[in-house]
């Protein structure tokens, strides 16, 4: 399926990650590799499901966009544009009626874009986010650009963090995984703590365009791009610190990015022998009860296949 | 026939009706997501700069504020071609393609209506679309009176009828099969020139059995009636409707009875797909002339797959199979 980088965006994932619970509920859009590797995913899972094997995290069926996975609390990996957000108010509204007594909630977190954030049902869910008190974080990855449209171009003001108007906003620089951790850690108090939903605007960077179908130049130049990966890149950030802390040298960096090369090919090979998924994925789980079937049809009743028996091309 | 012609793909032509259409009628707007630069299909190219930002330009990612947008400026008399990225995402419109746009008429007893409307889209599977860039939502939009429903099958025809749709005095939605963006190739007429909305065609004639399609579904189709004479010796009469909303019905009708039998084929889910108006329609009108039950080959009752696009898809040996069998059964 179509596929959706987040490089340059990495330090907003994992920052957020680290704020979190395990417990805690996020969904988000189809930018959601680097998610579903944090939420539970392996490296062969990702890989996989974009190669359309069964060892795929959704078994195949549905790519890049569609990563979900139950134990991590993650939701996906949604392909139609700001519809996580509803969704994920639904969520929050379920930790809330769900809490213990004197318990704080678990929070859920609908991340989407700049792109994303003048449809019309996230300003629907955010009343009712405010309405209720809902434990929910409406969480917008700025990367400046809604596909091929910069910020300034589509939309008429472009603080998002104020667009909750009477919600409280929070604006973190999204390059900087600390920030991102601490602000997040505050965030996640207030909303859990009944406090009703907060708005998050991640200031971050994508260094590919918005689709491997996009180059990413015709609406922004190479200087920019070479100039936010040489000034602001999330991993160098980390790197420096850790260094200029004395937490690691250069050469033991290295061999760590050596080490977990290895590792990603061991995983993706790995992922390359996995078997193809079986034509009955094709028709399960359109219902509940579609692994029942009916008399002595081989397919259930709503799937009018064809019967290969009786087809001219079976020559048996 | 028209003097000058040039060898168009689909996206070209969309553009040339497109610039037609902004040259011959000083109001027509065309805005939508990433337009500006040329859409993602490069469908607007260079109308931008041709025609200026204030008659071609981008709207925020607001599918519902993209089509009431649309329909309140056709209702002051202008034209909106609106764009709508991939069919897959005209869901959030759809209150105000079927409450507004096609009531609009209706509700006002004709003091207004907002036939300056037309909504492109690319429809229909890709290779790789998966669930959200693959569908074909054509019977959600037929089943809604006041609207009309458009789908062309190649790049002459898509010219033709988009400059139609766009001058229609009824809101028109016009499906682009985005497979043939690119792949489709054909002599296109420079001139402006329109084809009748409402009106099938008639692509081949036949006598053994009438065939029926739409939009991308043609080529499949011609590639199995070319199977269906030369392995088989069944000739075989294959009808575009090219206009899904209102439909030629007497054209469909009419071949039924000479030939007997009838085969319709669409992408789309089988359960309440466009075909199952067409066989409902058919069987009403001419059921003494049918030599056999009319076969539907179509989508199966799934969300559109990722990996099994191909065996999901109607392709040449279903829709031949099915020729065969009502052949067979008439027999």
């Amino acid at each position: 399926g179509f596929c959706h980088l987040y490089d340059g965006q990495e330090a907003v994932a994992t920052g957020i990650n680290a704020a979190f619970e395990p417990e805690d509920d996020w969904i988000t859009s189809y930018r959601c590799h680097c998610i579903a590797l944090l939420r539970g995913g392996t490296i062969k899972e990702i890989v996989g499901e974009l190669f359309g094997l069964s060892c795929g995290m959704s078994q195949a069926k549905g790519g890049s966009m569609h990563f979900y996975n139950k134990a991590g609390h993650f939701w996906g990996g949604a392909g139609i544009v700001g519809a996580q957000v509803p969704l994920g108010t639904g969520l929050a509204f379920a930790n809330k009626y769900a809490v213990k007594p004197g318990e704080p909630m678990n929070v859920a977190i609908g991340c989407y874009g700049d792109g994303a954030a003048n449809q019309g049902q996230i300003w629907e869910s955010a009343n009712m986010a405010s309405l209720w008190k809902l434990p929910m974080i409406f969480c917008i990855e700025n990367n400046q650009y809604g596909m091929g449209t910069s910020i300034d171009r589509h939309s008429s003001h472009s603080d998002y963090y104020k667009m909750g108007n009477h919600i409280p906003g929070i604006r973190i620089d999204g390059m900087n995984v600390l920030a991102v951790k601490k602000g997040m850690e505050f965030v996640r108090e207030f909303a859990s703590t009944g406090n009703g939903p907060m708005y998050v605007e991640m200031m971050t960077y994508r260094y590919h365009g918005h689709s491997m179908s996009d180059p990413g130049t015709t609406y922004r130049n190479r200087e920019e791009i070479a100039f936010t990966r040489s000034t602001r890149d999330p991993l160098e950030f980390v790197k420096k610190t850790m260094i200029d802390a004395g937490f690691a040298t250069a050469e033991e960096l290295k061999e760590t990015e050596k080490r977990i090369r290895k590792a990603v090919q061991k995983e993706v090979m790995e992922a390359k022998e996995s078997a193809r998924p079986s034509l009955d994925s094709l028709i399960t789980h359109v219902y509940a009860a579609d692994v029942e079937t009916k008399g002595n049809q081989e397919y259930p009743d709503h799937i009018r296949m064809p019967d290969y028996a009786k087809s001219f091309w079976n020559t048996q | 026939g028209f003097a000058n012609k040039t060898k168009m793909n689909l996206f070209t032509a969309i553009n040339s009706a497109m610039q037609t259409a902004l040259e011959t009628d000083p109001s027509t707007v065309i805005f939508g997501e990433d337009v500006g630069f040329g859409g993602v299909f490069r469908c607007s190219t260079g109308l931008r700069d041709q025609f200026g930002s204030d008659r071609v330009f981008n709207t925020p990612l607001s599918e519902t504020g993209i089509a009431g947008f649309a329909i309140g400026y056709a209702a002051q008399g202008g034209t909106s071609v609106a764009e709508i990225q991939f069919a897959d995402y005209i869901f959030p419109a759809l209150d105000q393609l079927v409450n507004e746009m096609s009531k609009f008429r209706y509700r006002s007893g004709n003091q207004w209506n907002c036939g300056g409307v037309t909504v492109r889209t690319p429809v229909g599977a890709v290779g790789h679309g998966g669930h959200y860039h693959s569908q074909s939502p054509e019977a959600y939009l037929a089943h809604t009176p006041g609207l009309v429903v458009v789908m062309p099958r190649g790049p002459r025809a898509a010219k033709g009828l988009l400059l139609s749709s766009i001058r229609s005095k009824d809101p028109v939605i016009f499906m682009e099969p985005k497979a043939l963006y690119r792949a489709s190739v054909e002599d296109v007429p420079d001139d402006d020139y329109m084809i009748p909305l409402g009106k099938a065609e008639i692509l081949r004639s036949g006598s053994d059995v009438t065939v029926v399609g739409w939009g991308g579904q043609l080529r499949i189709l011609q590639k199995a009636c070319d199977m269906a004479q030369s392995e088989h010796g069944i000739s075989c009469e294959l009808i575009d409707l090219r206009t899904i909303l209102p439909w030629d019905v007497d054209c469909v009708v009419d071949s039924t009875e000479k030939t007997g039998k009838l085969v319709v084929s669409h992408e789309a889910p089988i359960t309440c797909g466009f075909g199952a108006e067409v066989v409902a329609t058919v069987q009403e009108r001419s059921f003494l002339s049918l030599e056999a039950p009319i076969q539907r080959v179509c989508g199966y009752d799934t969300p559109f797959p990722l990996v099994f696009e191909k065996y999901y898809i109607p392709d040449e040996l279903k829709n031949l199979e099915a020729i065969k069998k009502v052949v067979d059964y008439a027999q």
